[in-house]
């Protein structure tokens, strides 16, 4: 950039600055509006990503139990070791002997105790398990009919049936959750804009006389696009503060757990620091489109 | 040399109301032309084409050499570069000073601020008004802020000043002040282009007169006076 085009940019900052304090007014609605429909639009990112966690949470927990053949070998146990590991979308996998299984099952009850130790090691009818969880939860049936079909495997057992439920009930809820969040952004959107619009409009003789004295139509729009985003960032101040004190406040207060140990919170770093941004970047956003959507109507002659 | 020339021009708003019909007309550099006309005459039309308010339906309109009819939304800026344009209204900032109402012609083209210093308090001491230049223009009278839409029309220099009625808003006094301001501008070779409604004015600087009517060019004297289109 040359040195014109340098004073040029800098004196569209300083005037976008000079916007935002001389119609302080006008600059307050719209940063009102920004504070508002954010701290709206960041408790529901707060709720929607909690509830998908939770999901998650739970998705990660379901286990494909691989039940071994009795007379299996030391050879082939690892030979299907290694076709489980090869095996797409294989996340991790765990071996239980059957010794490590009748011990925690003694462990727990002594009926089981008092069966099992009246049993010889080649009478006992508890198997070798792999237990198998996958990355993706919507895969987990073929990939358990995958393992099902490998040699000296007896049965595999994931809660089918139960499973499939829970998936489908929670694909909806994180579809629903994301749904509203997107729409209160695009409603947000539109407010803020709306709100811009008016505050721009209310200058329509500043950019006609703009215009007159030979400003080019970028050099019109760019301090007015500036200011969007002061706007924008001015407005999610508050909505920031709120979400990284609110959220760190209320893990606390409910230990990082809500009615059970069951359901987990996010933790609040990095999440709340995160949230933050993403509040920052639509305020921004949003305060530049509006700006810019309402200068252009006054471009076109 | 014509610095302005008009060839067939012809506009018809949108509603269907038709302002100019085929209108020719040639204005050389240095000239000092009111356009005077009855209400609704196409007066205000005929200048607004000229720095690109409004469009010709057809018809071509040079401009110092730019081809104002076929210009481009977003080439506006480089014809209203090499002209100034003062209103009726002023058409200031309020909330800006004087000095900063003039200098703002000269920031958008990135002008270095040491220039832009020494040319505003040039002209500002040329329309009078150097000891205001700290002023916002709701502290001045009408005269004086027309005097300060004037400085920043003429403030980068332009081979053409248009005025869309600069006196109708002030008293005698002031309007003949204004014309003074107007014709030493004028004396400096710059082209001046004013439509009014003032006899007065136009009776006592004895400049070109072109007499609209009807959207047609019905008149058009060297050195006219009001009187002879019986008005």
């Amino acid at each position: 950039m040359n040195m014109k085009g340098l004073r040029i940019f800098f004196r569209n900052i300083r005037d976008s600055f000079k916007g935002v304090f001389r119609n302080f007014s006008l600059s307050l609605a719209s940063i009102s509006c920004i504070t508002i429909t954010l701290l709206v639009v960041a408790i529901s990112i707060v709720l929607s990503e909690n509830v998908n966690n939770f999901a998650t949470l739970i998705e990660k927990d379901v286990t494909i139990v691989t039940f071994l053949d009795l007379d299996i070998t030391e050879e082939e146990k690892a030979s299907l070791e290694q076709e489980i590991r090869a095996l797409n979308g294989v996340e991790s996998y765990e071996f239980e002997s059957k010794n490590e299984i009748s011990q925690s099952m003694m462990e727990e009850s002594d009926t089981f105790k008092t069966i099992l130790e009246g049993l010889e090691d080649s009478e006992s009818p508890i198997q070798d398990t792999f237990l198998v969880k996958v990355s993706n939860i919507e895969e987990i049936g073929d990939i358990a009919k995958k393992i099902e079909k490998m040699d000296n495997v007896s049965t595999v057992k994931y809660g089918q049936g139960m499973v499939e439920q829970l998936i489908t009930v929670f694909e909806t809820v994180k579809k629903i959750s994301i749904g509203v969040v997107v729409a209160l952004i695009l409603v947000t959107a539109f407010l803020i804009s709306n709100t811009i619009k008016i505050t721009i409009d209310s200058r329509k003789r500043e950019i006609e006389i703009m215009r007159l004295v030979g400003a080019s139509n970028i050099n019109i729009k760019i301090p007015f696009i500036f200011e969007g985003l002061f706007l924008g960032a001015l407005g999610s101040i508050i909505p920031i503060i709120v979400t990284i004190y609110g959220y760190n406040a209320l893990y606390a207060n409910f230990n990082g757990q809500l009615f059970s140990p069951f359901i987990k919170l996010i933790e609040p770093q990095p999440f709340s620091l995160f949230v933050s941004l993403l509040l920052l970047v639509i305020g921004i956003l949003v305060g530049m489109f509006g700006s810019w959507r309402a200068v252009r109507k006054h471009l076109k002659i | 040399m014509s610095l302005i020339e008009l060839k067939h021009v012809k506009k018809t708003y949108k509603n269907g109301v038709t302002a100019i019909y085929d209108l020719n007309l040639e204005i050389k550099k240095g000239e000092f032309v009111f356009v005077i006309g009855p209400t609704g005459c196409g007066k205000s039309t005929l200048i607004k084409m000229l720095y690109r308010e409004e469009k010709p339906t057809s018809g071509s309109i040079m401009v110092g050499g730019i081809n104002v009819a076929k210009l481009k939304n977003r080439k506006v800026y480089i014809l209203r570069r090499k002209l100034g344009v003062v209103f009726q209204d002023f058409k200031l900032l309020y909330k800006s000073t004087v000095y900063e109402n003039v200098a703002f012609a000269l920031e958008i083209f990135g002008t270095p601020k040491d220039e832009i210093h020494s040319k505003v308090l040039k002209v500002l001491d040329l329309v009078g008004l150097k000891h205001k230049a700290k002023n916002y223009p709701t502290q001045l009278s009408g005269g004086e802020q027309q005097r300060v839409a004037i400085a920043r029309a003429i403030v980068n220099g332009p081979k053409l000043v248009i005025c869309d009625e600069p006196t109708g808003n002030l008293d005698e006094g002031t309007s003949m002040e204004i014309m003074q301001v107007l014709e030493a501008i004028n004396k400096l070779g710059t082209t001046i282009i004013m439509v009014t409604h003032d006899t007065d004015i136009v009776n006592r600087m004895k400049k070109r007169v072109i007499l609209l009517d009807s959207g047609r060019i019905v008149k058009d004297y060297a050195e006219g006076t009001y009187e002879h289109e019986g008005a």
